[in-house]
């Protein structure tokens, strides 16, 4: 059959039936304006990556340290460091003003030299930045005014320093915000560093040196040259480059992660347009009977709605594009405080021709399904309403068309999450949720049939029946509009969860203010200190700073090599290195605490004296990373003292609670004479108190930290907030694909819909019960939509609860109401809004029409 | 022009076997004009769609202009239809979505010859010229049934079938449908074959076959 013809009469089709096509392919506009916003806003995050590198790390390179620089690496920053160098060293300390009420753990940073070399830091009021290191000034975190009740022009107290706060960072390159959120950051210039006298023994303090290379000089090489080097002096080098690559890495993935929730929508919409157009091969039953007997080919039908599909997916697709682009201008705004860099909103030409492309795609390949009963449609069925249709043999193409949707969800799913296999397991968890809905809305239909309230008033008894009018898309509807409803509730119950153990693991009676660094004579004064104020004091928990030597006998270095050399054979980045090299935090008990649990191995008795090697507890997963079980001899490192141990347990310890944790805890009789300090927890009733307390000990004791836990939750519940938020914006437009699902469910149905009304009518029905019977069938779509769902959504947020987060599972079954009778409302809102000429016409302007 | 031989049809539903064509043969010429008549459930419409290559027979052959439909797949005999055969239904069966003219032209442009001025002319020649671009829910029965006769002789087809052309309308709207077809069967030399309940309408037909239960019980050719 000629293509001319198959473009007219799909045009001519499409012309007739345009606003309910268009409805058809706006299931899909929602999922590619998903897709282009979140693609073209990772494009743009990229290129501004890339454009503000330099910034990123605000010089050419970095060399960083733990430990006070060794004379080697400090010989090695006088050369490179001759046209250009700068340190930064930072520690955690107390800091409070004279005016103000409260103290507040902050991280002080002492700069030396002109850093950033390249990139602006914007201060409020503007130049503070430059007139830092003038005298004693601090540049603070606008948060930490907020905390402690200071202005501007406030005096600063650290330690035993006193400074002049002149003005709060208003953006800085390369800060992502997470690290500010546990601890305000202070700026002061470094000469001024003695002065606090904080760097006293056992503090913990990071030196960073920042370098500047002659214009034209390249600094991967340097850095190649040195590593190793370096890292014999415990000191780390970093280029821009690296710096730039971890930061593209971690936006990439949080760009692919995204996209997926974004597909979610697209495939939705897929769901949508297979549905619609299996309707509309039924309306269009008569005209492809008569089309064939006038001499059209099966294949020739077929072409004219495949072609239809494709203009219409594309019409949906561009709309879609543009929609995206739009969203992609908020986007920014929304995480923008999560951001480490100005993001330009430019549409990324490559973003919107993969989302029309992919959109296009996905319409054409969902409608394929059921336009193949269109060329089941014999010519005959124009002569007569019932045809035989058993005689005929199964459409032969389905299983390759079924296999080609397959197989097209699986490589979208690839695309987007940037590798085959988290697409494949991408692809199949859709199928099974899909599924899984799927099933749960027919349970739930079922049993409304099994059940069918008989005695209920005509109207809901109607309405209920109209749930399985032939042709119906209920369950097209309730999947799509499920399915929204289901990332919704689920990311809700996440959440909700995650935030509900904080809030609970700081329930009454429970610690809430923990002081640290207190050195072993300070422990009796701060303790009595504390008491004599009126709180209860908990045992001190000592903490002793060590690194691993070897385990069962061999080196940590050799170690290490080994398994960067067999995670390089296998295409891999090295695990486990960290676990290796980093230095722990331990303690020493002969008692398990709360927030522990045994998973192998015997705990020891204690009381007795023992010799070497000392009973040591891991915690299980850093067992797991460091390939040691019970039973394995490691020898550590405690302030370059050797101390063997033998792990007789591994321990299962819930993070999650506010209390000194530990990777490493040895038996008592070894560490007692070792460097450590002591951690002190007491509770005071509120914030105010706590605030007070902490202040008293910081003026006591400066070197004494200490911080409030409700802070730190604080923290912790806007980090998860941020991360959701970006998420559910996201998820979204699911909901908003099902809407339009549904909305073009209602638009199909539109001529059945009126003759049954015109009917309704007829046989003596008034508008307000025709309304009734409307408002009845919606909103039993939209419970039967969101009650699957949140079914759904509870057993998804039970296993991430369990499996993931490895936290008690609640059920909120307020807000479960809220979202469950919001998607019904939904669902009412939109049915009636498209219903609106069903009520209004009369029956005869009707049943002249059709 | 149009040959059967030992045409039977028989539709097997839930292990029973109705036959509803039983062993039919005839043969009309080129340029003749039939009626098949004969009451309700007799078999008409099932011969009808035999006879244009609708559907297949259990058993027996069809011959239109010398193409044994048997033979031909079924993309092939849709090529046929769209170069030989023209249809009216009862029903009309309009496309609902075409104007009167777009309807017109459906079977010369699925052959790609543009049409729009034999359309029109077509329509002018059924008495609707001025009406081309309205659409069927906008004309009359009658008019719609106008419109499909057009349709059906656009093509300038060898045979036309016609499955109770005047069913849905009044008796003298239906005399004028008959006449019309009368008159392009005498000018174009089109066959004729009717499918009718009406006596008077089969009347105007030069040929009548009866049928009862599947079988021929009169031909007035015999
Ligand atoms: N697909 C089928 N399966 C079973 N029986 C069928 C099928 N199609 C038609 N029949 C039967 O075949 C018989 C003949 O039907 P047909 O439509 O040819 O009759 P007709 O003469 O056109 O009747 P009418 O004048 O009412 O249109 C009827 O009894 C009908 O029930
Ligand atoms: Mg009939």
């Amino acid at each position: 059959m000629n293509p001319a013809f198959v473009a007219r009469m799909a045009w001519r089709e499409g012309r007739a039936s345009a606003r309910r096509l268009l409805l058809l392919t706006a299931s899909i506009t929602a999922g590619v304006a998903a897709l282009v916003a979140i693609n073209s806003f990772t494009d743009n995050l990229r290129r501004s990556v890339q454009e503000q590198a330099r910034s990123l790390l605000g010089a050419d390179l970095s060399i960083s340290s733990q430990k006070e620089f060794t004379p080697a690496v400090t010989a090695l920053l006088d050369t490179l460091g001759q046209t250009g160098l700068a340190r930064v060293t930072t520690f955690s300390a107390m800091a409070y003003t004279a005016a103000g009420s409260g103290a507040r753990l902050v991280q002080v940073s002492g700069v030396t030299g002109p850093w950033p070399f390249y990139g602006d830091i914007v201060t409020d009021p503007a130049g503070a930045w430059g007139e830092l290191s003038r005298g004693p000034h601090a540049v603070v975190d606008p948060s930490l005014l907020g905390a402690l009740g200071a202005a501007i022009g406030d005096t600063l107290a650290i330690g035993a320093a006193r400074f002049a706060i002149t003005g709060t960072i208003a953006r800085m390159p390369g800060d992502v915000g997470v690290r500010s959120a546990l601890g305000p950051r202070v700026f002061i210039p470094g000469r001024y560093i003695a002065a606090t006298r904080l760097l006293g023994f056992g503090a913990r303090v990071e030196r960073e040196a920042f370098i500047r290379l002659p214009v034209g000089e390249a600094a991967q090489p340097i850095a190649d040259r040195y590593r190793a080097r370096l890292r014999a002096e415990n000191a780390r080098i970093r280029t821009v480059a690296e710096s730039q690559q971890n930061l593209d890495n971690a936006l990439g993935r949080l760009g692919h992660y995204l996209g997926l929730v974004a597909l979610i929508a697209l495939l939705l919409g897929g769901l949508g347009v297979a549905s619609a157009t299996h309707v509309f091969v039924r309306q269009k039953a008569d005209t492809i009977a008569v089309l064939r007997c006038l001499g059209a080919t099966a294949g020739g039908v077929f072409a004219i709605y495949v072609a239809q599909a494709a203009v219409m997916g594309l019409i949906g697709s561009v709309l879609g594009a543009a929609i995206g682009i739009a969203v992609q201008h908020v986007l920014p705004s929304a995480i923008a405080s999560a951001l480490p860099l100005d993001v330009s909103t430019a549409p990324s030409w490559p973003a919107i021709g993969v989302g029309v492309a992919t959109g296009v795609w996905v319409a054409v390949v969902f409608a394929l399904l059921p336009l193949l009963s269109a060329r089941r449609i014999p010519p005959l069925a124009a002569l007569r309403q019932a045809y035989d249709p058993g005689g005929r043999p199964r459409e032969p193409l389905r299983i390759p068309v079924l296999f080609l949707l397959a197989a097209s969800v699986v490589a979208l799913a690839a695309m987007q999450a940037g590798n085959p296999r988290t697409g494949l397991a991408f692809a199949a968890g859709i199928g099974a949720s899909v599924g899984v809905l799927a099933i749960t809305a027919w349970l739930l239909i079922r049993s409304v049939e099994r059940w069918f309230p008989h005695t209920w008033p005509y109207v809901w008894r109607q309405g209920l029946a109209n749930l399985r009018r032939p042709g119906n898309q209920t369950t097209a509807v309730v999947l799509s509009l499920g399915f929204g409803a289901f990332l919704l509730a689920t990311l809700f119950l996440a959440q909700y969860n995650l935030l509900e153990e904080l809030r609970i693991t700081g329930g009454p009676s429970r610690p809430n203010l923990v002081f640290f660094d207190i050195q072993p004579e300070q422990v009796a004064p701060v303790s009595r200190a504390i008491a004599g104020a009126g709180y209860p004091v908990g045992s001190p928990v000592p903490i002793v700073p060590m690194r691993i030597r070897s385990i069962r006998g061999r080196p940590v270095a050799a170690i290490a090599a080994d398994t960067l050399a067999r995670a390089r054979q296998r295409g891999r980045s090295a695990g486990g290195g960290w676990a290796l090299r980093r230095e722990y935090r331990s303690t020493y008990r002969d008692t398990m605490v709360a927030s522990e649990k045994l998973v192998a191995g015997r705990w020891w008795g204690s009381g007795r004296t023992r010799g070497s090697p000392v009973p040591l507890s891991l915690e299980a997963d850093v067992a797991a990373d460091l390939g040691v079980r019970v039973g394995d001899a490691m020898v550590w490192d405690v302030q370059g003292v050797p101390v063997a141990t033998r792990v007789v347990n591994l321990r299962d310890v819930d993070w999650a609670r506010f209390e000194p944790n530990f990777f490493a805890v040895f038996a008592t009789g070894a560490l007692e004479t070792a460097p450590q300090s002591f951690v002190v927890l007491t509770r005071a009733p509120d914030a105010a108190r706590r605030g007070q307390l902490q202040r008293e000990i910081a003026q006591r004791w400066a070197n004494v930290t200490s911080f409030d836990i409700a802070v730190v939750q604080e923290a912790v519940e806007r980090l998860v907030s941020r991360v959701v938020l970006a998420i559910r914006f996201m998820a979204l437009f699911s909901l908003a694909t099902g809407a339009v699902v549904l909305a073009g469910a209602v638009s199909t149905s539109r001529f059945q819909r009126l003759r049954e009304s015109a009917l309704l009518k007829t046989l003596g029905a008034s508008r307000r019960q025709v309304l009734q019977v409307v408002l009845a069938e919606y909103l039993a779509i939209g419970l039967l939509a969101s009650v699957a769902a949140f079914i759904l959504a509870a057993l998804a947020g039970w296993a991430l609860a369990h499996f993931l987060f490895e936290i008690p599972f609640r059920l909120p079954l307020r807000q479960a109401a809220t979202l469950i009778g919001g998607t019904a409302v939904l669902a009412v809102l939109i049915g009636t809004w498209g219903s609106v000429e069903v009520v209004r016409r009369t029956p005869l302007e009707v049943l002249r029409e059709t | 022009m149009l040959h059967c031989e030992s045409l039977t049809k028989t539709y097997g539903s839930g292990g029973r076997e109705l036959t509803v064509v039983k062993n039919i043969s005839f043969s009309l010429e080129a340029g003749g004009f039939l009626a098949i008549v004969g009451p309700s459930g007799s078999g008409k419409t099932t011969l009808l769609g035999l006879l244009a290559g609708l559907d297949r027979p259990t058993s027996g052959s069809v011959t239109l202009d010398g193409a044994v439909l048997e033979r031909l797949s079924e993309d092939a005999r849709a090529r046929l239809r769209g170069e030989k055969v023209g249809f009216v239904f009862q029903s009309f069966q309009l496309i609902p979505t075409l104007t009167a003219l777009e309807n017109v032209q459906v079977p010369l442009e699925l052959r790609g010859i543009a049409a729009r001025e034999r359309a029109t002319e077509l329509l002018a020649r059924v008495g609707l010229a001025g009406r081309e671009h309205h659409y069927p829910a906008q004309l009359s029965g009658g008019e719609q049934q106008r419109v499909a006769l057009a349709r059906a002789f656009s093509n300038r087809p060898r045979v036309l079938f016609a499955d109770e052309p005047t069913g849905n309308l009044d008796a003298r709207t239906g005399a004028t449908v008959v006449d019309l077809m009368g008159e392009l069967n005498r000018d174009l030399g089109t066959t004729l074959v009717l499918v009718t309940h009406d006596p008077d309408l089969a009347g105007r037909a030069r040929r009548t076959i009866r049928l009862a239960d599947g079988e021929i019980v009169a031909d007035s050719a015999a």
